[in-house]
């Protein structure tokens, strides 16, 4: 029944598994409730006041009875819970060889940018059956990427990157909301995820940037992109500024394209910005300079100045380029001036996926 | 049944006439119809956008207001609802009536501090109202920055002003409860005599305390984020827009137990008085209070579970979910169990008992569902919350306040009411109510989420179902209004002790002198104390003078 329907479509590999978990709540809740229901019901007609003069004796109590309840209720709680949190788990780590894409929230529209330069607004194009790895910021305020069919959600929020992780199972089109109150268009900010076939997909990827570099034209926007008046600090670029994206011809499906980073891609892009920033100065390429080398410095334990030790991973490095001083790595000098305000979001992911190709 | 014809006899309500009488009132039973007319007020304003929003949500479009209109009816909705019905409506019209009266006291221990709080009230409500008038505030009840701080154009300033001075209120209530539990019980009257209601008061009124200035802060830096533009919230300013949602849910997840607390006290004196049963396991219920008031505190970050909280974070917040639940169930095993061998009627009053147990049951149990971190994800943010706070917090609290209403109606007026209108109306309610939310929850794990003023054609069938139900309800909720008033003017006198109950609120005539008792009770008997029919014969009739023990 398209018309009333009561359970959502199980789209990607972690639905089964939170809908196996629902199922066992609703059984065992709805179970209890109608016992105590049912008991309800049986003592209202069983005990009914029968004369106005009725006094009955009391039953005060029972301690073997009330530690009973409280110990199965708490042990049916924990089922529960470490059922629910293995699942949290599982979300929260994504895959060694999940497919990273760049999502910015902004109101109110959502904007992907694949690792080969492609970029989509409100149309979030992958390939079925392999892991998907969002990471997710926004320019305004908070946002959320919601996918029901995925049964994934992930708060995307300005000043940070949040990852969102999911595998789709099965080729088709998808809801895809902002679950978090944005604003006025909150209700319009949604998109279509679209899952292919991976062959469909290469086709996609390579179609995608042909026809952006030479018609400049951008996704099929769903939604009216509502001017953004009424902000006070406005947002960096209007909508639809977007257009003139990704230059260069067809790129090859870009998979960590090392320094020499293939054109057109989000790492290319990096690299030219690392050069025209004058990054280059003192981070130099495989050689130590003034600052940290960077070549595979993506994902490692960093020892820093005061003897702490951070992950260098894209929240990491989001800081280290907007507020070098915050985390100084051991044995550097705090000389790097702060990028803060100089760089918009899309510049700095560009930035990000630069720094991580460098292997 | 106990029978006083000494009228007319002066009582609270005729002692004194005009309205500077009123207004400048000390009597806390006074204070308790101030505050019962004005959070009436604000329950029918915030009704009037819950239908707007309902009728909005018809269709699938979005056709009857704009979208900036739709977010302010629900941010409006939520917060004259939250903050000026919710919070204050059993605590403030039924505690402040109630307190004094059931521990054997003639007052408040500061009656002067209880009248300003009814100002404060007042005050916070005609800001919040005014802001509404003047254009209105979209950013949701929750204020969630940045958007609240940077980037909403509505009366966000104005509307924190508002919900600012009545967190005094709450406050001054909080603190007035604690004091007078404290001080002021009747000679006899330990704490395990206390009625559980009394409990439930003074768990609630510890958070209250403990809370709400917490709110009050946030709020308020927001504002100050707002008008100075310093960063506080926002990262774009150099702040931190999470440390807002850790401030605001620090006190706003026990101000669920602020409006629940004081619900289930009212339903352990309905369900022992109408079973006329002492409660199963008294002190176990009374304890479960105490606990989730404490328990409720550790508890917040299970509102941010997408919000990108470390996975050992959100594991011990969804473990301490689980935890405080675990005193709530055992409150409604200890009702069922109360019934056991009870003498059962099903008077009003009961008949809510009855409807709160049910709704709150089902809030309670899809609860389970969000505190299990694999569920939450998908279902947070969605209609499934939306029916979920409702059952609890609409369900729950409105369910028991109108069960104590009609309760203590008699000695509130003096009159009884209808009993045949009455019942239907409890039955309306209950109908309405569920035909409203429960489609919710199917919408919300079909995924549509909250706060949407147009949705997918797909999710119109349970939309339109939940519309109907607002209707019925709607319908459900002005009935008692109807014939409560009309009881005032026709209803028939009520003895002292119509029910009859145990407390000591029913040991003095309906309505109540002003000072309460003629004299001040002396307790010889445990909570809920319905004597054996043989007893009864024995010792005659129940009266305060041969309760010599």
């Amino acid at each position: 029944m398209k018309q009333l329907p009561l359970f959502p479509e199980q789209a990607s590999t972690i639905a089964g598994r939170v809908d196996a978990l629902f199922y066992f709540l609703l059984i065992i809740t709805g179970f209890l409730s109608l016992l105590v229901v049912l008991l309800i019901i049986y003592f209202a007609i069983k005990y009914h006041r029968r004369s106005e003069a009725e006094r009955p004796r009391p039953v005060e109590g029972s301690l073997p009875l009330e530690i009973l309840w409280t110990v199965f209720t708490f042990g049916l709680f924990m089922v529960m819970f470490f059922w629910g949190a293995s699942i949290y788990s599982t979300l929260a780590h994504p895959p060694e060889d999940a497919l990273d894409i760049y999502v910015i929230g902004k109101q109110w529209m959502w904007k992907f940018q694949h690792s080969g330069g492609q970029r989509e607004i409100n149309e979030l194009h992958i390939p079925v059956d392999r892991p998907i790895k969002l990471i997710m910021s926004s320019q305004d305020v908070i946002h959320d990427v919601f996918v029901p069919a995925f049964r994934v959600k992930g708060d995307v929020i300005p000043g940070r990157y949040t990852t969102l992780w999911f595998q789709a199972t099965k080729p088709g089109t998808y809801h895809l909301f902002c679950a978090e109150y944005c604003g006025t268009q909150h209700s319009g900010m949604i998109g279509r995820v679209i899952v292919m076939e991976p062959a469909q997909y290469q086709a996609w990827l390579s179609g995608n940037v042909i026809q952006q570099a030479g018609a400049l034209t951008p996704s099929p926007v769903m939604t009216g992109e509502a001017p953004t008046s009424g902000t006070p600090q406005g947002s960096t670029s209007p909508a639809g500024v977007t257009t003139g994206m990704a230059p260069g011809s067809a790129a090859p499906l870009a998979e960590a394209p090392g320094t020499g980073a293939a054109e057109g891609s989000l790492a290319s892009a990096g690299e030219k910005l690392f050069r025209d920033l004058g990054c280059i100065t003192c981070h130099r390429l495989g050689t130590q300079g003034r600052g940290p080398n960077l070549v595979g410095i993506f994902g490692k334990s960093i020892a820093l100045q005061n003897g702490e030790t951070v992950v260098a991973d894209e929240n990491y490095l989001r800081e280290s380029i907007l507020h070098p001083q915050a985390k100084i790595v051991a044995g550097f000098q705090p000389i790097m001036p702060p990028y803060e305000g100089r760089l918009s979001e899309e510049e700095l992911i560009q930035l990000i996926a630069y720094i991580k190709s460098l292997k | 049944m106990i029978v006083d014809r000494v009228e007319p006899r002066e009582n609270y309500l005729n002692a004194d006439y005009g309205i500077k009488s009123w207004l400048l009132t000390t009597d806390h039973k006074r204070i308790a119809l101030l505050y019962l007319v004005s959070v009436t007020l604000f329950f029918f304003v915030g009704g009037v956008f819950a239908v707007l929003i309902r009728l909005e949500l018809l269709t699938p479009q979005g056709d009857l207001v704009q979208a900036e209109t739709y977010n302010k009816l629900f941010t409006m909705h939520g917060v004259t609802m939250i903050f000026f019905f919710l919070i204050p409506a059993i605590p403030a019209v039924l505690g402040n009536f109630l307190v004094p009266l059931m521990i054997g006291a003639r007052d408040l221990a500061f009656p002067r501090l209880n009248l300003a709080s009814w100002y404060f009230f007042i005050l916070g409500g005609l800001i919040a109202i005014w802001a509404i008038l003047a254009g209105g505030v979209d950013t949701g009840w929750t204020f969630y920055t940045p958007y609240s701080s940077s980037y909403s154009t509505t009366y966000v300033a104005v509307t924190i002003l508002g919900i600012f001075l009545s967190g005094f209120s709450s406050i001054f209530t909080g603190l007035n409860f604690i004091v007078t539990i404290h001080r002021m019980r009747a000679p006899g009257l330990t704490w395990f005599r206390l009625p559980l209601f009394i409990w439930s008061l003074y768990a609630t009124s510890v958070i209250i305390v403990l809370g709400t200035p917490v709110v009050a802060i946030t709020l308020l830096l927001v504002a100050v984020e707002r008008i100075l533009r310093v960063g506080i919230f926002d990262p774009a300013l150099g702040g931190d827009p999470l440390l807002f949602q850790h401030l605001f849910w620090f006190y706003s997840h026990p101000a669920v137990y602020i409006m629940v607390l004081p619900a289930m006290g009212v339903i352990s004196e309905l369900v022992a008085t109408f079973s006329r049963k002492n409660i199963f396991g008294y002190r176990f219920v009374a304890f479960a209070s105490v606990a989730i008031a404490v328990l409720g505190f550790l508890v917040w970050a299970h509102h941010m579970f997408v919000a990108g909280l470390s996975v050992y974070g959100a594991m011990i917040f969804s473990f301490l979910s689980y935890f405080v639940a675990v005193p709530s169930a055992i409150k409604v095993f200890n009702w069922t169990a109360t019934l056991y061998k009870g003498s059962i009627s099903y008077q009003t009053p009961m008949l809510y008992a009855f409807g709160f147990i049910g709704l709150f049951t089902i809030g309670g149990v899809t609860g389970l569902f969000l505190a299990s971190l694999g569920i939450d994800v998908h279902v947070t943010d969605t209609y499934f919350v939306v029916a979920h706070f409702h059952y609890i917090m609409v369900g729950g609290t409105i369910m028991a306040y109108l069960g104590g209403l009609h309760y203590w109606w008699p000695k509130i007026s003096g009159r009884m009411y209808p009993e045949g209108w009455a019942k239907l109306g409890a039955l309306v309610i209950f109908i309405g109510f569920n035909l409203t939310f429960f489609p919710q929850f199917v919408l919300g794990y079909l995924g549509m989420p909250r706060r949407y003023y147009a949705y997918p054609d797909e999710f119109q069938v349970l939309n339109v179902m939940s519309s109907a139900g607002a209707s019925i309800l709607g319908v459900g909720y002005l009935l008692p209004m109807i014939y409560l008033i009309w009881s005032m003017r026709y209803g028939p006198r009520a003895s002292s002790n119509p029910w009859p109950a145990t407390g000591l609120e029913w040991r003095t005539p309906s309505p109540p002198p002003t000072e309460n008792f003629k004299e001040t009770p002396v307790v010889t008997w445990e909570p809920y104390e319905f004597r054996p029919r043989e007893e009864m014969e024995v010792i005659g009739k129940l009266n305060i003078n041969d309760e010599s023990g």
